[in-house]
């Protein structure tokens, strides 16, 4: 250690130390600076949503492009009523994009800039429940009024209550409470039904819902086999084997985007729903694309009253309108769900608005979106669960025909909120499991 | 016995696929001593290709039978062309670095590559279903199979016996192994080195693509399909040992066969299977179950 | 030893970062912390890359750390900051020091590759632990201090504080350590392992003690990031995130132990600015940095400083 003393030796550190500084300038500058919010007249909207990897194709453009074309007809003040009026209480909607990918505590550093370096106003987004999860305290942290489109897990108001964080999207619990219900309906002396379903939480979540709610409404259906291929697998031949070995008369299955197009090809091409009735979750976003491959009385949901399932009514019809003339294909679920978190956001601000006279801050426009009954192209949202922040709305099953040449869905079940969502306070677990049975339908 | 039936053409079929994908990385590995994660990427842009392929030639009415030629060959020519720009333009620059320098230079050429494939054809998935449902379904007793899914079987062996065939009985392929056993020693033996890591790249990088353009038929062809690929290919590999084709092929048979035993019996344990099966090769062959013997040097 | 003034400019350096961060604004502050986090993790890395090692599994004892926090705290009711980081500590060491047993025996890309295997493993069973909350991870309940609640508005501060002292502690052991007979042993094994054995050192043993600490450093930055960020899930032991790692040392280099924090930090910063300016082709700039830096930097940022006859020499 001699020899050191005699070379030029300004310390590491320091230049470390000096290039931080250095970077951090170079941040805050190629950033959007920290500036005080300059426009009165804007209202600043962070959206965040899939732009890569798997789910970006089926749910994250979508969820973008429909919100493209919301926040333009907003601006424009050019929806049908009751959203007829320009902008949010007259404010423009200046909108940022992110990526989702990276996962839940990558998620939190962003959504801390998203909130704090790009002062938005408010958030909205998230379609892993994951990120929902993670997302939701530290929104409450920074007082940032949140809304989540479409992540499902029922865990997130059931567990805490918050005051800035809402969800306007139904959770998952009620796609498969009413599946059972719907199957039990088409086919009342069930014997067995066998499970496919990713490895993961939405998956396990999914199917244990299913699952409990069969065994209140028919215990004696015999479960076959349980499945759980891994997420992005790709490949289901050994267990599409499986699932045939096992007989079962339904296959029920949460399987979304490409890996549920996935089962579908290599499913349909082995015959695997020529002795089964198939049942999926999320099976409307592969309807028009895979229509071809999709088998007959395939039965289908999606999510919700949400794409070829929502009722009919000028919003709706004005949404599949001009979501077709721009982006050639008829909207599906996610970007129903990304129409009316920002639809709901309008709602609110504009009540609020309303009350005051002048613009709302966010407590007054979170305080006027809790419990509200707003309009969507799904028909009417209800924020009546987790203590008024989380939307309940009707589910709807059917099944998938091509008969007449082009996809369409018949035998249409619409099943009221209040049959297949438990009420406010009760989580799902212990309400599929303790009252699910007398609660009725009609 | 029909669940043994089962276990073993499931088993042979998951094989097969993983033989495809694992043969290219190995052989690039034994050359080149690179382990590639873009050969993730290569698996996609071959998937996408053939996808796009057969869209355009069952669009256009031609007869269906010649979609297996087209899209097949289009996919080992995208996987060649982008195996030759990576190599020539990325790798060669690199060489001599660490193996895992190496391994980071080639996920930086990943994640390239999966915005390059966005880039060029966008989020939305492509099917290209129809060559699947082509060569029609076997039978035995109450269990169906794809015909497709069973010549993909064929295919493997097909690969694997071409391979075989190169690297043992071909002059190019006496080289490549001479490459493989010292690198220096061929060098100063007057071999060109260097053409001979363009030649491996290029046919591994085919091998990849043509993985991924084999399998597009029964997938949805959307972004991050090259993703989990890479480390099941690992696994394949390193079971094997790294550099040898036949352990590949053993591997990807224990895996598969594995798999397949799980699935049928024991679900829950899917997940934790190759990460099961490659600790316990480890464990009992510290070096894979193929290993090119080494000197110590001192 | 008396001309070594890196643990002084450590302790400038820091005190001056904990000053800064009264100053500056909280997401600049998480991104601060979570850098720390990465950054002690990777300490460890290079502990091994010095030695010729490259773990792909340090997600293992990351994600470890990370849910012991989450555990003690929802589970068992201990938010104790103090307390909980023993138990992180002696997790770690209990978890490394039975599979280090295996795992000295490998080299290169085995060790590479075992690793990986125990981290994916360990993935594996937090994706079927639905009591965990399967992939979707659970919050964490507050932390506390010796009895002290901090708000929740103050504790972006406080748990920066924390990661500044413990990453401090941790910067300034590993210099020493570094800098001993056994550290030195490290660049020995890389260099010729068999010249080490007949030197009459052990290099398993010596192979056996630095994955024991890589694995405890890598905790420390799992609880950090869990405390921070208040939400732990699988992600954390998935092979990408430890790939992560291996990509941060690189970036820093192995030549310096501040290098893992500057790599960290730098990453970070990269991956927001690039995910804020090209939402839909960041990937393709954080694969461009990447291989611009392998190419330009070889040996890591720190090759950008004048060299030092010591290290040239190794």
């Amino acid at each position: 250690m001699a020899g050191r003393k005699n070379v030029r030796n300004y310390s590491p550190v320091q230049l470390a130390t000096a290039s931080i500084v250095c970077l951090l300038t170079a941040a805050l500058c190629l950033g959007h600076p920290p500036s005080v919010r300059a426009d009165e007249g804007t209202y600043k909207l962070g959206l965040v949503t899939f732009l890569s990897g798997a789910a970006a194709g089926p749910f994250g453009v979508p969820a973008r492009n429909a919100a493209e074309l919301i926040i333009e007809a907003i601006n424009a003040g050019t929806l049908p009523s009751p959203y007829d009026s320009k902008g949010l209480a007259g404010m423009t909607i200046e909108s940022t994009i992110i990526d989702e990918a990276g996962g839940g505590t990558k998620q939190v550093g962003e959504f801390r800039n998203l909130v704090q370096r790009r002062n938005v106003d408010a958030v909205i987004g998230y379609i892993s429940s994951g990120d929902c999860l993670a997302i939701a305290p530290v929104a409450e942290e920074l007082r940032a009024l949140t809304i989540f489109f479409d992540c499902g897990t029922p865990r997130i108001f059931e567990d805490n209550d918050y005051k800035y964080v809402f969800r306007t999207g139904p959770t998952s619990t009620m796609d498969n409470v009413a599946a059972a219900r719907y199957i039990l309906e088409l086919k009342p002396n069930l014997k067995s039904v066998s499970g496919m379903n990713q490895n993961y939480a939405w998956g396990f979540d999914s199917w244990n819902d299913f699952k409990w709610a069969m065994g209140v409404l028919k215990p004696d259906v015999d479960i076959k086999t349980e499945q759980f291929p891994k997420l992005g697998a790709g490949q289901y031949g050994s267990e599409i084997s499986a699932v045939m070995v096992s007989r079962a008369e339904v296959i029920h299955s949460s399987f979304w985007g490409g890996d549920m197009e996935g089962l579908v090809l290599q499913g349909a091409a082995r015959g695997l729903f020529d002795n089964s009735q198939g049942i999926f979750t999320c099976g409307e976003t592969a309807m028009f694309r895979l229509s071809d491959q999709i088998p007959e009385g395939t039965i289908i949901g999606g999510r919700g009253p949400f794409g070829v399932f929502a009722p009919a009514s000028p919003l709706n019809d004005w949404f599949r309108k001009s979501y077709m003339d721009r982006f050639g294909t008829p909207p599906t679920y996610p970007s129903y769900k990304m129409a009316q978190a920002i639809l709901g956001l309008k709602a609110a601000v504009d009540k609020a608005a309303a009350a005051k006279n002048g613009k709302p801050n966010k407590e007054e426009i979170a305080a006027a979106l809790k419990g509200l009954e707003f309009q969507a192209p799904s028909g009417v949202v209800r924020m009546s669960l987790g203590k008024g922040h989380q939307a309940v709305q009707e589910m709807v099953y059917g099944q998938f025909t091509k008969k007449n040449g082009k996809p369409e869905i018949y035998n249409v079940r619409r099943y009221p909120a209040e049959c297949v969502n438990p009420p406010d306070g009760v989580k799902s677990e212990d309400w599929i499991k303790n009252s699910l049975k007398q609660t009725s339908c009609n | 016995m029909e669940t043994l039936l089962a276990i073993l053409i499931d088993g042979l079929v998951y094989a097969s696929w993983l033989f495809i994908v694992a043969a290219g990385l190995t052989l690039v590995y034994g050359v080149m001593k690179i382990l590639n994660m873009a050969h993730g990427s290569l698996y996609a842009i071959g998937a996408y290709s053939a996808a796009s392929l057969v869209g355009w030639y069952f669009g256009s009415g031609h007869p269906p039978w010649g979609s297996f030629a087209l899209f097949i060959g289009g996919a080992v020519i995208a996987g060649m062309v982008t195996g030759l720009i990576i190599e020539r333009g990325v790798l060669r620059r690199m060489y001599g670095r660490d193996e895992v320098v190496m391994i980071l230079v080639t996920y930086g050429v990943l994640l390239i590559l999966e915005d390059v494939t966005k880039l060029l054809w966008g989020v939305d998935a492509y099917f290209a279903y129809q060559p699947y449902g082509m060569i029609g379904r076997v039978r035995f007793s109450d269990l169906t199979f794809a015909g497709y899914d069973l010549t993909l079987i064929a295919v493997a062996g097909l690969v694997g016996f071409a391979l075989w065939y190169a690297l043992n009985r071909t002059r190019q392929g006496k080289l490549l192994r001479a490459v493989i056993h010292d690198r220096e020693i061929s060098l100063a033996m007057g071999i060109n080195v260097t053409r001979i890591f363009i030649v491996t790249f290029i046919i591994g990088s085919a091998l990849g693509a043509l993985a991924g353009g084999l399998t597009a038929p029964a997938l949805s062809v959307a972004p991050g399909i090259g993703i989990e690929i890479i480390i099941l290919a690992f696994a394949v590999v390193v079971i094997g040992g790294l550099g040898s084709v036949g352990g590949a092929a053993i591997g990807a048979l224990l895996v598969g066969i594995c798999r397949a035993l799980a699935v049928h019996t024991y679900p829950q344990f899917e997940l934790f299977i190759i990460y099961g099966v490659m600790a316990a090769v480890l464990a009992v062959r510290p070096q894979g179950l193929f290993v090119i013997a080494r000197a110590r040097k001192i | 030893m008396g001309s070594d003034r890196t643990p002084i400019f450590l302790c400038a350096a820091l005190l001056l970062l904990l000053v800064v961060g009264l100053f500056i604004p909280n997401w600049l502050v998480f991104l601060f912390t979570i850098s720390m986090a990465k950054g002690l993790v990777v300490l460890g890395l290079i502990l091994l890359m010095r030695t010729g090692l490259v773990s792909f599994g340090q997600g293992l004892y990351y994600c470890l750390g990370g849910y012991i926090v989450g555990i003690s705290g929802q589970h068992w009711g201990i938010t104790d900051v103090a307390l909980v980081f023993l138990l992180v500590v002696l997790a770690a060491t209990l978890l490394s020091s039975i599979l280090g047993l295996l795992l000295c025996r490998y080299r290169e890309i085995f060790f590479a590759m075992l690793t990986m295997a125990f981290s994916m493993i360990l993935y594996g069973i937090l994706v079927k632990s639905e009591k965990l909350g399967s992939t979707d991870g659970f919050i964490i309940a507050q932390a506390t201090l010796f009895g002290w609640q901090p708000e929740v508005e103050a504790s972006g501060t406080w748990i920066f504080a924390l990661a500044v002292i413990i990453t401090l502690v941790a910067l300034l052991v590993m210099h020493l350590y570094f800098r001993s007979p056994m550290g030195f042993g490290g660049e020995a094994i890389r260099e010729n392992e068999i010249r080490v054995e007949y030197l009459g050192v052990s290099p398993r043993r010596l192979i056996y003690i630095k994955y024991v600490v890589a694995a405890v450093l890598a905790a420390f930055g799992g609880a950090i990031t869990a405390v921070a960020a208040g939400h732990v899930d699988p992600e954390m032991a998935f092979w990408a995130t430890s790939g992560e790692f291996v990509f941060i040392a690189l970036l820093g280099g192995t030549l310096h132990v501040a290098a893992p924090l500057v790599g960290a930090f730098l990453i970070e910063i990269i991956r927001t600015i690039a995910l804020d300016l090209a939402p839909y082709t960041w990937q393709m700039i954080l694969g461009g940095s990447l291989l611009l830096i392998i190419f330009f930097l070889p040996k890591g940022l720190w090759s950008l400083l004048p060299k030092r006859r010591e290290e040239e020499g190794l």
